[in-house]
């Protein structure tokens, strides 16, 4: 973590006022961005990258293949939508990979990239879907663990 | 690129070469050698790309051949039931407008604003308005294998003709509401139309090459559906795979939204029924 983002303000995300309108939003895990990044396990422990690894493979959860190239040879279809992530370990640092997965639009609100771990400020979300994140924390902790295993010596 | 063709090069578009740089210098992609291929020049109109382009060989060549073409099975159906009598009226549709060839030029206009209900009219709805009003018979559904030939009869007369919808006058709020449909982010993924359709044609997602998301190849028929199907039908999945709720076949949102994907198509060839992955 760089020092520099120590340094900031701890911001408590809108969890409360989403909240508010959206009663489920509350039953989100409380977390804590800090610079660009979130520094703390979102499920108060590391993750495995084996799991992550999985998770960034599977359609119905990460999916991460759809719009990223990523060192994994064995899928077939890889997606160009995105940058590659080879070596992405080795470029961000895991607090800034944890709110990548967690929620980029917090960095950059233009992003096309989904927000892994959100459930409020959606438009017409699918009646299965609503009111759930995509990705559990421990799952968002696995792919996180899984990215750290990308760098550029690999 | 240099292999693309004039009319490739044409596109002045900063944002469009980039969104295209998964196309090898070769012309080549995950699909093969498809940008190679000299049809698509019969496609792409100014910077207009039809879903022909971003098509596999495969596919193009079962839309290119009315044997191989799995849709004229379809036509088939429409055709019969074009000089069928049906309803209370006993008429059937060439009583009233004759040849199928006097419908030449007709379904490239479509959606088009309709009077009589103040809002606009996609070709289905036209045919189950005569149906309903001009024969005494009941209405197809949207989805329904006679609507899909009927439809798929219909614009076949037209094919080749060049996509021509109108946004004036009367039709303007109801292309804005359609315009603003393909901008709002949705689902649980929050992804808009335009995100995959505007700023990545070209590029693959997973294991499919985006397109514009062009309309004048519909209904068309899908390897993964194994059937025909409508644009709305079309509109439907690419909402779904967002995690996004749906709106109904025929619905007033999906049918603004027509306007505005037929709009973006304008000047590019009708060519229903096309055939995709
Ligand atoms: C719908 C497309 C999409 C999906 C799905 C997606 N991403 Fe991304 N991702 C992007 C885009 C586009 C960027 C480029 C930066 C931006 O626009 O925010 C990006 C950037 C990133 C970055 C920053 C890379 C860098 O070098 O700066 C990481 C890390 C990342 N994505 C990881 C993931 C992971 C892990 C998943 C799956 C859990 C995933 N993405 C799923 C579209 C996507
Ligand atoms: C996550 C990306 C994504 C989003 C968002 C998306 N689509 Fe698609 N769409 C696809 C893919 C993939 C295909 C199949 C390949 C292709 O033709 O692009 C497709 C195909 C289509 C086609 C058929 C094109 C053809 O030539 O057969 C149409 C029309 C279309 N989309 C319209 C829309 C509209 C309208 C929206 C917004 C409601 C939308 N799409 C949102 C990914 C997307
Ligand atoms: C009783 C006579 C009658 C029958 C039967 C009939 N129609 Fe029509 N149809 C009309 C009339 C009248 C119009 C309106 C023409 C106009 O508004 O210019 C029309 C309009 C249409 C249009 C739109 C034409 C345009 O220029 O926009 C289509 C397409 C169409 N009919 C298809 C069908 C089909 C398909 C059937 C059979 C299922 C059918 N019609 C049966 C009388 C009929």
């Amino acid at each position: 973590m760089r020092s520099k983002a120590i340094t900031c303000a701890l911001v408590v995300l809108g969890l409360a006022g989403a909240a508010a309108s959206d009663a489920r939003a509350g039953d989100l895990v409380e977390f804590f961005v800090v610079g660009n990044g979130i520094p703390e396990y979102l499920s108060g422990q590391p993750g495995d990258p084996e799991r992550g690894r999985a998770v960034a493979i599977q359609r119905k959860k990460g999916n991460c293949l759809a719009c990223h190239k990523m060192p994994i040879p064995d899928q077939q279809y890889h997606g160009e939508v995105g940058p590659d992530l080879a070596g992405v370990g080795s470029r961000m640092p895991e607090s800034e990979l944890r709110l990548r997965i967690v929620n980029p639009k917090i960095a950059n609100p233009a992003t096309m990239m989904p927000a892994f771990y959100r459930v409020d400020g959606l438009h017409r979300v699918g009646k299965a879907f609503q009111g759930k994140t995509i990705l559990t924390p421990q799952e968002v902790e696995d792919v996180v663990a899984y990215l750290k295993t990308l760098t550029d010596d690999t | 690129m240099r292999h693309l063709g004039t009319a490739f090069l044409g596109l002045a578009a900063a944002g469009l070469l980039a969104a295209a740089g998964a196309v090898a210098q070769d012309g080549s992609t995950a699909y093969g050698d498809i940008m190679n291929d000299p049809r698509i020049k019969d496609h792409i109109v100014g910077d207009k790309h039809s879903g022909f382009v971003y098509a596999t060989l495969a596919t193009r060549d079962m839309q290119e051949d009315d044997f191989e073409n799995p849709a004229f099975t379809w036509v088939s159906l429409g055709e019969e039931l074009w000089d069928k009598q049906d309803g209370a009226m006993g008429k059937s549709c060439a009583a009233c407008h004759g040849a199928p060839e006097s419908l030449r030029g007709v379904s490239v206009v479509y959606p088009k604003y309709r009077e009589s209900t103040g809002g606009m009219a996609a070709l289905e709805h036209i045919v189950n308005e005569c149906r309903t009003e001009r024969m005494g018979a009941d209405p197809w559904k949207w989805e329904s294998d006679q609507m899909l030939g009927m439809t798929a009869f219909v614009k076949l007369q037209s094919r080749g003709m060049p996509i021509d919808v109108s946004i004036d006058g009367p039709a303007r709020p109801f292309f804005e509401s359609g315009r603003d449909f393909f901008f709002q982010r949705r689902g649980q993924l929050d992804l808009a139309c335009n995100m995959c359709h505007e700023d990545h044609p070209g590029d693959m997602i997973r294991a499919d090459l985006l397109s514009y998301g062009m309309g004048n190849g519909f209904p068309t028929y899908r390897l993964k559906w194994q059937k025909l199907g409508s644009l709305h039908r079309r509109f439907a999945g690419c909402n779904k795979n967002i995690r996004a709720q749906p709106y109904a076949r025929g619905s007033d949102e999906y049918t603004n939204l027509e306007l505005f994907v037929m709009w973006r198509s304008n000047g590019l060839p009708s060519e229903a029924p096309a055939v995709r992955r």
